[in-house]
């Protein structure tokens, strides 16, 4: 699903590169998780399979594609296989959880009818039934997570990227929206690359561990643990 | 579409302020580009007729007309008439050159009756006598921008006392009305450079205000069309304003500066009409679509890349 052949990623006017020739195969259905500390390269890898940047060397590939050489064109239609969630929610203010949820499907182009039928079952899923009109203003952290995770799901992605879901949550809260990402992982078999800082649930969940040092993978572990040992 | 529509609506909505501001620089513009274009249909208009009407006279000698030698003796001998050779000759060589579409003989008879009818209700009636006329012929050209060489072959015949034709009268008169245009038309440039700029502006910080939303758009894959579409027709709306009250402005123009007061007044002129304000108007409406897109697309690539 997601191949990176010795793949370097430099920032302009940086001389240390983000990513510095990094090799790496993910397959479909599988559940991993990106570790490392800030500025280790996580999200610069995020960043390269979205193609919100392209690798400075290397090649990356992506459902298929190979991302360096896209149209710029073609970027927007690719990027409907990939869905993202961000510790700080991103949700829009001032409109419902179903309105935020509505609003992945408008943007592409999806019919009214379908819209109405996905959404509520997207609300159900995530386990916000009865919370469809609330803003995120009126929402919890966790509550607020779970609709950012309906509306990256709504479109029926093949990758799921999370940057840092838990980060802001208490470590109840995490859970639930840790289950949640492993149900959507194990039910429709999409792809969840996940980047985090918590050691707890990488201990927990048991899946792929790919570390990154400075930029470089130093430990790819299939049922790997946050802490090296 | 409907959710296009709806973005389109709260923009305008969020940007009430630079809509208005946008909306009124068009005016002006479009208005003073307009008004550059009438200016042109008018001295396009006062030209064509003035010009059609225009004909050169080559006068011939009199017994008087070369007198002493002096500066208006052209190629006259002294105290000499223009002979009946000379005369065949001059009218020869005109109907001969291709500019010239026809030649008539203008007597001193048929001269003096002509002055007498013009100024019938005149104490200039007497002042000249019938010996004061000339004989003259009267060139009608074919293309009255082309006479600078009927004008000077005409000089150069013997028995031609002087050659006159209304292009030294005119042509200052254009120049300056052309110097006009060209003003007007760098006016409305610079208007037109400053409402581009301001609606260039206008999309930054409207994009600025959406931010969340067109990150959104990007993450969840939103063709760059749609995401740029809102902002096209939001200045489309602000460029509809300025088209409409700069037509209405050039219509006022037309109706009572032109048709009301000009046209009534000074009838010895060829004045435009509404034809003209039609043509003005089509202009500003080209002129003020694209100065809504072009901006509008440039600065999307900007700000709204994917």
């Amino acid at each position: 699903m997601i191949t990176f052949e010795d793949v370097s990623a430099v920032y302009p006017g940086q001389l240390k590169p983000a990513l510095n020739r990094v090799s790496v195969q993910i397959e479909k259905g599988e559940f991993v998780f990106l570790i490392g500390s800030s500025g280790s390269g996580k999200s610069t890898f995020m960043r390269l399979i979205r193609r919100e940047q392209r690798a400075t060397a290397g090649v990356v590939y992506v459902a298929g594609k190979e991302l360096n050489s896209m149209r710029q064109w073609r970027i927007p239609e690719f990027r409907r296989q990939i869905g993202t969630v961000f510790q700080d929610f991103r949700l829009l203010p001032g409109k419902s959880a179903w309105e935020n949820i509505a609003f992945a499907m408008q943007v592409v182009g999806r019919p009214t009818k379908e819209i109405r039928a996905t959404v509520p079952e997207m609300i159900e899923m995530v386990g916000l039934t009865g919370l469809e009109n609330r803003a995120p203003e009126e929402m919890s952290g966790g509550e607020q997570q779970r609709v950012a995770i309906a509306r990256a799901v709504v479109n029926r992605p093949k990758i799921l990227l999370a940057d840092e879901p838990t980060g802001n949550l208490d470590p109840t809260t995490a859970v639930g929206i840790m289950r949640l990402l492993d149900q959507i992982n194990r039910r429709s078999s999409t792809t969840v690359i996940m980047a985090t800082h918590d050691a707890n649930v990488v201990d927990q969940m048991r899946r792929r561990v790919i570390e990154l040092v400075g930029g470089q993978i130093v430990r790819d572990q299939a049922r790997g643990v946050y802490g090296s040992d | 579409m409907r959710h296009i529509l709806r973005e389109t609506w709260s923009g305008l909505k969020r940007n009430r302020a630079m809509t208005f501001a946008v909306m009124v620089t068009m005016w002006v513009s479009l208005s003073l580009f307009g008004a550059s274009v009438l200016v042109t249909e008018q001295v396009d208009t006062m030209k064509g007729r003035w010009y059609d009407q225009i004909e050169i006279s080559v006068f011939l000698c009199t017994e008087v007309s070369a007198g002493a030698g002096g500066a208006a003796a052209g190629n006259c001998e002294p105290g000499q008439e223009t002979t009946d050779a000379q005369r065949e000759l001059i009218e020869e060589r005109l109907n001969a050159n291709p500019e010239v579409a026809n030649v008539y003989y203008e007597t001193k008879a048929e001269a003096y009756e002509e002055y007498q009818r013009m100024y019938a209700n005149s104490p200039l009636v007497d002042v000249l006598s019938k010996d004061q006329m000339q004989d003259s012929f009267r060139v009608k050209l074919k293309d009255p921008e082309n006479y600078r060489g009927v004008v000077a072959e005409a000089k150069t015949l013997p028995g031609v006392q002087n050659v006159q034709d209304l292009h030294q009268v005119l042509d200052p008169l254009f120049s300056v009305l052309n110097a006009l245009i060209w003003g007007a038309r760098f006016l409305a440039a610079l208007l037109i450079l400053a409402a581009a700029t301001q609606i260039g502006n206008t999309i930054k910080l409207s994009a600025f205000t959406r931010r969340r939303e067109l990150g959104i758009m990007r993450l969840v894959g939103a063709s760059s069309t749609y995401i740029t579409m809102p902002f096209v027709m939001e200045s489309l709306v602000a460029a509809l304003g300025g088209i409409l009250l700069s037509a209405l402005t050039v219509m006022a123009c037309v109706k009572f500066v032109i048709i009301d007061r000009a046209q009534v007044s000074i009838k010895a002129l060829a004045w435009i009409g509404w034809p003209a304000a039609w043509v003005a108007i089509l202009w500003i409406a080209v002129a003020g679509v694209a100065l809504a897109v072009v901006p509008t697309l440039l600065s999307s690539r900007k700000y709204l890349a994917v």
